[in-house]
Parts: structure tokens; sequence; C-alpha cells
């Protein structure tokens, strides 16, 4: 590369980082003020884009059309986030923050329908910005003249930010209550107020990061989850709570991007390396290996846990001899099924006995080792994956290729694992995550292995287990036993050293118990039983994609563990059962069927904070809360 | 001024009042005192919203104000000031003050920066300092100074001696009787019997939660028995 490439690959990189870093810095003070991972932030950032493209169209293709409609934008997103967090947040900031989590991405959902419906499925590109449409020579090179006003809007508006917290009282109490948020009531900042002008400022940051990508990128329905991937990343890379952080971090990312799109591709020892192709999972990478240098960010300071008084959990108790009757009655029932029912309700069962186990593997990180993972369907993807190669490039029988299937995704977990339980809380689930992404990118672009984008077809189960019914069969007393043995290790010392950690790992590491080691060994075996539901699954369907181990899935496990509830035993089971039920009823029958699911998981949310099974729990065992 | 009737209060599962009754006179200071793990802080706490009681009413200034949030009840004229301190430690000592600053509802706004700095000499000289850089005493100045720029009429002081030097603990024993004559009412937790006897008026004993004994200061120092029983180490 020449030096005047390389100057305007930087520059090329400069702007990419603004609206990255606008949308990074809302997100990343709605996170420290009030502690909730907002999904949702993408989504505003999509709506913003939309919402330009609209107005503009309205007011007209002129300077005040243009200027006006972006900054119109900006402020109805701001003031729809002002909206959510009175109407939806701020009733469940009591609520356990997983379950904040859950709402938020409910939300993804239903903005996600809203803009199909308001949109249509067609990208729509936007006007260029009027007086800003030509470009300017740099250095022999043609350079937009939008790009140099973007290179300069993200240092202006780190600067306003800056100003905005250090010198006004607003950022005073933002900044107090960041760090303690209930002194700051003690002392009579209204909390309530506060919040909501938090969460609609991050809400503008959003709309204002999208709609200033009018002239730049088109609307697209794909926006909101890519954009809060790279979102979180850049607040994770800069240090959570850290504006000046995130600012740095997006800088690195785009320029790391702007660079492997300008390298091209590379030549080593005959092998051809596609960087831009690797831009998919660049910032990933970075994350990675941030998080191991630095576990909290580069400008990131260690998180303390918000203070909460009176918020005791109760301790996981054995199941009662009743509670085992009723399940092993469940199991019963399930067994005699096949005799009355057959055809689709077989299909969907069989679904929903894997996905059990999937989200029972999880629960077993999150609940006992109080690990919270983002990126749990890759051991999801690998255990298929796994089992699916084997048996076609492997030529191995399909009874081994089940077996030795898992073990793909157990050997994954154990590399994975070893960087991930360095970490905790958010950080920890930000490098599963990472770790997700990049084990999707490779599935999705090594196509001589995996097939790429179309994934592996063809995977079929021996003939004598390819009937629906013993297919079925296969899966239940797979998914059952698994779930057993998982349910068996939660009342292990092993289980007992494993909840230790996770409530004090100060006084359970002074007891000697390896907290870290116990934690890995926990990850391992989610990783391996998850990857058991991958390898049920793959001949079940007959084919795989690297849509299974894709983000959304990961979520789905999230969504099916917080339905039921973290904090009890069968909750993963039944709520894996009502969200795949509620999914394949929902797509067959609704046309809008994300907003379906968001709207019925709101509801839920907002009526059971405790998981379906602890509101059961409560209820039935007539235990009375203490108020 | 601050009546407290029968309240009860618990952490989850776990009940640390019981029928907790006292009160506090206008411009009286009244101390609670008990060992380690009495409910005295959980008492405060309970006072000013953070924790909502169980059962028992608790008013102020004539106003029930158990149920209300901490915003609120801070609003109405209560100062709260925590054991632990809890400094903004980000912020710097005029940062920390304009976080307690509160409009004056209806009330005359006393307590600027100014006034505070010629009670609190030490907290003048150093502004623009950030909290995490003062020591114990200097943050115990600020956490009171930060109280009082909410104008409070009564406040509540959880064991402000706790781990300061007996010289500073000496003056800061002189700073609160100045609240005093101020016109404020002051609740205090306190461990110390000395540091309660040099300022208290009327005296409350808690122990497991419950009010053991209640008269004034000058009758439980005489009270040999009491001492003996609740308060010794």
């Amino acid at each position: 590369m020449t030096a005047s490439a390389i100057l305007i690959q930087f520059l090329n990189g400069l702007s990419g980082a603004s609206s990255l870093f606008l949308v990074a810095a809302g997100l990343s003070i709605v996170f420290g003020v009030t502690r909730i991972v907002n999904f949702a932030h993408g989504s505003f950032f999509m709506l913003g884009l939309y919402v330009a493209y609209s107005l503009i169209d309205r007011f007209g293709h002129g300077a005040a059309g243009f200027w006006g409609g972006v900054a119109l934008a900006a402020v109805a997103v701001a003031l729809l986030g002002a909206l959510v967090e009175v109407l939806l947040l701020r009733r469940i900031y009591a609520a356990p923050e997983l379950l904040q989590l859950l709402a938020t991405f409910a939300l993804v959902l239903v903005i996600q329908d809203f803009t199909l419906w308001a949109w249509g499925p067609e990208d729509l590109l936007g006007p260029r910005a009027p007086g800003l449409s030509g470009a300017v020579n740099i250095a022999g090179h043609q350079f937009p003249q939008y790009d140099l006003f973007l290179i300069v809007l993200g240092p202006t508006v780190l600067l306003a930010l800056n100003f905005l917290l250090k010198r006004t009282r607003w950022g005073t109490l933002v900044r107090a209550a960041t760090e303690d948020r209930e002194m700051a009531g003690a002392l009579g900042v209204n909390q309530k107020w506060l919040f909501t002008t938090v969460f609609a400022l991050g809400a503008l940051l959003a709309g204002a990061g999208g709609a200033f990508q009018i002239p730049r990128e088109p609307a697209s329905l794909y926006l909101d989850l890519s954009v809060i991937a790279d979102a979180f990343v850049v607040v994770v890379v800069g240090g959570l709570g850290s504006i000046p952080g995130a600012f740095l971090a997006a800088l690195l990312i785009a320029e790391i991007k702007a660079f492997c799109i300008g390298i091209g591709d590379v030549t080593i020892a005959d092998s051809v390396i596609s960087l831009p192709k690797f831009t998919l999972v660049v910032e990933f990478v970075v994350m990675a290996v941030v998080l191991v240098l630095r576990p909290w960010g580069l400008l990131g300071r260690r998180l303390t846990p918000p203070r909460r008084v009176g918020a005791v959990e109760r301790p996981l108790a054995l199941p009662s001899r009743r509670a085992v009757y009723a399940l092993a009655a469940c199991g019963a029932a399930l067994a005699l099924l096949p005799t009355l029912a057959t055809g689709y309700s077989l299909i969907l069962l069989t679904d929903i006995f894997v996905f059990a186990l999937f989200a029972v593997s999880l629960h077993f990180i999150m609940g006992p080792g109080g690990m919270p993972s983002f990126g749990h369907a890759a051991y999801f993807g690998l255990g298929a994956y796994g089992a699916g190669l084997l048996l076609h490039r492997g030529g191995l029988p399909m009874e081994l290729a089940l077996l030795l299937g898992p073990l793909v995704a157990g050997v994954g977990a154990l590399a994975f694992g070893w960087f991930c339980v360095r970490l905790s809380g958010v950080y920890f689930a930000m490098l599963t995550l990472a770790f997700a992404q990049i084990t999707w990118s490779i599935a999705f672009q090594w196509d001589s292995m995996t097939g790429g984008s179309n994934g592996v077809i063809g995977v079929w189960p021996a003939p004598w287990l390819a009937s629906r019914t013993s297919y079925y069969f296969l899966a239940l007393v797979t998914s059952a036993g698994g779930i057993t043995l998982l349910w068996r290790m939660f009342y292990s010392p092993f289980g007992y050293a494993l909840r230790a950690g996770r409530d004090s790992p100060l006084r359970a590491d002074a007891i000697g118990i390896d907290v870290r080691r116990q934690q890995w060994a926990a990850f391992v075996i989610a990783g391996l039983f998850a990857g058991v539901a991958g390898a049920l699954y793959v001949f079940s369907k007959g084919s795989i994609s690297p849509d299974s181990l894709a983000v959304p899935r990961s979520i789905d496990g999230l969504v099916m563990v917080l339905l039921g509830g973290v904090q009890t035993l069968t909750g993963p089971v039944w709520g894996a059962a009502l969200f795949t039920w509620l999914q394949d009823a929902a797509a067959r029958n609704v046309e809008y069927w994300r907003a379906v699911i968001g709207l019925v998981i709101i509801a839920l949310v907002l009526a059971f904070p405790q998981g379906l099974a602890g509101f059961l729990r409560d209820r039935f065992a007539g235990e009375r809360h203490a108020p | 001024m601050l009546e407290i009737e029968r309240l009860s209060a618990a952490y989850g599962l776990a009940q640390v009042l019981f029928d907790l009754t006292l009160d506090v006179r206008a411009g009286e200071i009244a101390v609670l005192l008990g060992r380690n793990g009495a409910g005295k802080s959980t008492c405060l706490k309970t006072i000013i919203g953070l924790l909502r009681p169980m059962s028992g009413a608790i008013r102020f200034a004539g106003r029930r104000i158990d149920g209300l949030e901490p915003f609120q009840i801070a609003r109405l004229g209560l100062g709260y000031v925590p054991e632990d301190r809890r400094i903004f430690s980000d912020l710097t000592v005029m940062q920390n003050l304009e976080v307690g600053r509160q409009a004056a509802h209806g009330r005359p706004s006393e307590w600027t920066p100014r006034r505070l700095f010629e009670l609190f000499p030490n907290l003048g000289r150093m502004q623009h300092r950030r909290g995490a850089r003062m020591s114990g005493g200097e943050q115990q100045m600020l956490t009171i100074a930060r109280t009082l720029m909410g104008n409070p009429k009564a406040i509540l002081l959880d064991e402000p001696s706790e781990g300061l030097a007996p010289l500073v603990a000496e003056q800061l024993a002189k700073t609160v009787l100045e609240l005093k004559r101020e016109g404020l009412s002051v609740l205090l937790c306190e461990q110390s019997l000395y540091f309660a006897q040099s300022v208290a008026d009327r005296a409350f004993v808690i122990e497991g939660g419950h009010v053991r004994y209640a008269g004034t200061m000058q009758a439980l120092a005489a009270d040999v028995e009491v001492r003996d029983k609740y308060l010794s180490v």
C-alpha cells in the first residue's frame, strides 16, 4: 500500500468510527446509570435510519428537509426511548437483571416487525446530504465530503457528552447515580426522572447514529442485531460506562476494519487469506484479545454491583418427592404419547426435547454457575456440525456420529471456556458472544469444509431411527437422560461448590474451592450437553446451516431459561416447551409472529418477574414473600 | 419531629427489627445505642425508605412517611448520613455537595457551600479534590455536609465516629452539637457510649431488634445494669 492509500483508509476508518461511537456511547450511558443492557439499542438505531428516510422523503431533499429530517428522526427515537422506559423498564428495575435483558430483547422483536409492517422488507436507500454530496481530492484520491463531516461529528459528540456529564447538574446527578443510585436517592435525587432522561439521551444517540447514516447505508431490517452486536463490542472493549473508552474502541475497530478492506487478499505461505471477509469477525477477535488482556476494557474500571437491600435469592432446594413423581409421570406420559398422536405433534415435541436439553445445559452454567452465556448456541452448533460432518466427510455411521459429535462441542467449550471463566457478569457474557460469533463466521466462511452459508444437507438418521416415532423416542430418551444427569449434578458436591463460587467467589476460594476450575468444568459440561442437543437436532432436520449457531439461537436459549426462571430447577424445561411451541404456532399462523412473541414475553415479564416456574413455585408452595 | 411506632423490618426472610417504638423531639439529639448487629443501621435505613417496613408506622413532621420512596422522604427534610459514608468517589467535593443540593421546598435555603466550609474548614481547602482521594475523617465531614445541602429539618447519623481518630471524633461531636444549635433534630446511631454521652439528650438501647431501654442520656449513664447487659463488649 502506498502512503496515500494508507491515509485514505485511515480516514475511512475515522468516518466509520463516528456512528459506531454514537450508538455505543448511548448504550454505555444507559448501562452505567440503569445497569440495563439494552438489547433494543440497535433497534433504535434502525428506527432512526428508517424514520429519517421517511421524513426526508416528506420534507424534500433540500438542505432544510435533509438536516431537519435527520434531527427530527433522532428526537422521535428519543421520545420513543422515554416512552419505553416509563411504560416498561420502570416496572422491572427491581427484577433480576437478566430478566430486564429479556424484556429489551422482546422489544427488538416488536420493533423489528413494526418496521417490517411500516416500511416493508425492501432495503431503502436515502438521498445524499445536500451540500456534502461531492468529493474532495485528498492525496490524489476522491474522498466523500460527507465522510469528512462524519469524521468531525464523532469528536464533537464526544466533547458535548463530556460537557454534559462533567459540567452540568444533570451530569453530576447521573454520575452520582451511576456510582451509587441508592445513596443518590436518599439525598433526594428522583431516580425515575433521571433514568427516563438518561434513557431518552441514549435513544437519541442511537437514533442520531442511524439517521446520520442515511447517505451511507440503506435502511435494512437486519441492522438492529448487527448494530447491537457492534455496539456491545465497542462498549465492552472501551470499558462499560466509559464514554472516552467507547470513542477509543470505536476508532480502533473501525480502523482495523477499514484496513482489512483496504488491504484485500494477502497470500501467506501459498494460502490466500481474504482480509475483507475477516471484517465479519474482526471486532469479536479484538474484543476477545482485549478482554483477556484487560478484563475491564481499555478505559473501564471493575464494576461494583449495584447496591440492593433485601433482595436475597432463595437457595435452590431439592425437589420434593411429589415433584419427582410428577416429573416421572410427565416422562411416562410422553413415552406413551406416540400411541395416541402422530404426525406433526411428534415433530414439534421432538424439537421441544432438543431445546429443553439445550436450555437445561445453558441453565447449568447460568443458574448454579452464575455465568450468563450469550453464546451458548456455539456449542449447539458445534455438536450439530460435528455430527453432520463426521457422517458426511468422516464417513462414520450415524449412531457413532451422534455420539462423537458432541465431543466437538466439548472440545470447543474446553478451549473457549478457559478464557471465558476468567471474566464475570456482562464481560463474561460478551466474551461468550464473541466466541460464538467467531465460530459462526468459521462455519459461514469455510466453504470447503462446512458448505458455507448453505451448510451441510442430507444428514439423515440411520434407517432404524428414520421414522418419526422412533426418532421421537430417541430424542425423548437422550434428552430426558441428559437433563436428569445435569439436574443430578446440581445437587452433587460439584454443584454445591459451583453455587458457592457464584455466591461468594472469595469465600469459596478461602475454603479451598478452585472456583475458576469448577466454572471451567461446568462450562465444558454445559457445552457438551448443548452439543448433544445439537447432534440430535441435525439428524431430526436432516441439515445444518450457520443459522443454528448464530446469535439469535443463543438468545433463544436465554429466553427459554429466563422465561422459566433462572432460580428454579425445572423452569428452563417449561420455558423451552413454551417458547418452542409459541414460535412454531406463531410462525405458522401469524404474519407478524415476532411481534406476537415479543409482546407475549413482555406480558410474561411484567406479570411474572421471577419466571414461570418461580411464579408457580411461589404460588403453590404457599410461602409468603417478605414484602 | 420523628415518631416510630411498632416498626418491624426484615432482609428477605430474616426479620431484623421487632416492634420498635422510639421518637425524636424537635431540636434534640437522640441516640440509638446497641452492639454490632443489634439493628441500628437497619432502623435508619427503614426510616429513610431504603428498606420497606413489614409493619408499623413512621411519622415525620406530622406526616406518615413509611412507604414513600427515599427521595420523597429526603425532600420532606429528613437527611441521611450512612454508616459507610458512601461518598461519590468519582465526584469532587463541590460536586458531591451539588448532588445533595435540593431546591428548598418552602423552606429557607440555609446551607450553602460557603457556610458549610465555615463549619468544616478542611473541606473548604479541598473543594476540587475527588472523593476517592480523601481520608476517612474528611469523607465523614463531606457526607454530613452533603446531607446538609438538602436543608434538612432532621438528620439520621449512622455511627459517625466509627473508625475515626479520637481527636477527629471529638471535633465531630462539636459539629453535631453545632447542628443542634442550628435547630436540627438528630437521630444518632452509636456503639460508643462515650461519643453518645458527649452529645445526646435521650437514649434508646436496642438489642436483637428490640428496644430494651428508653430514657435520658444521663439516666442511662448512671444505670450500670443496663450498660453492662446491653452495651459492654
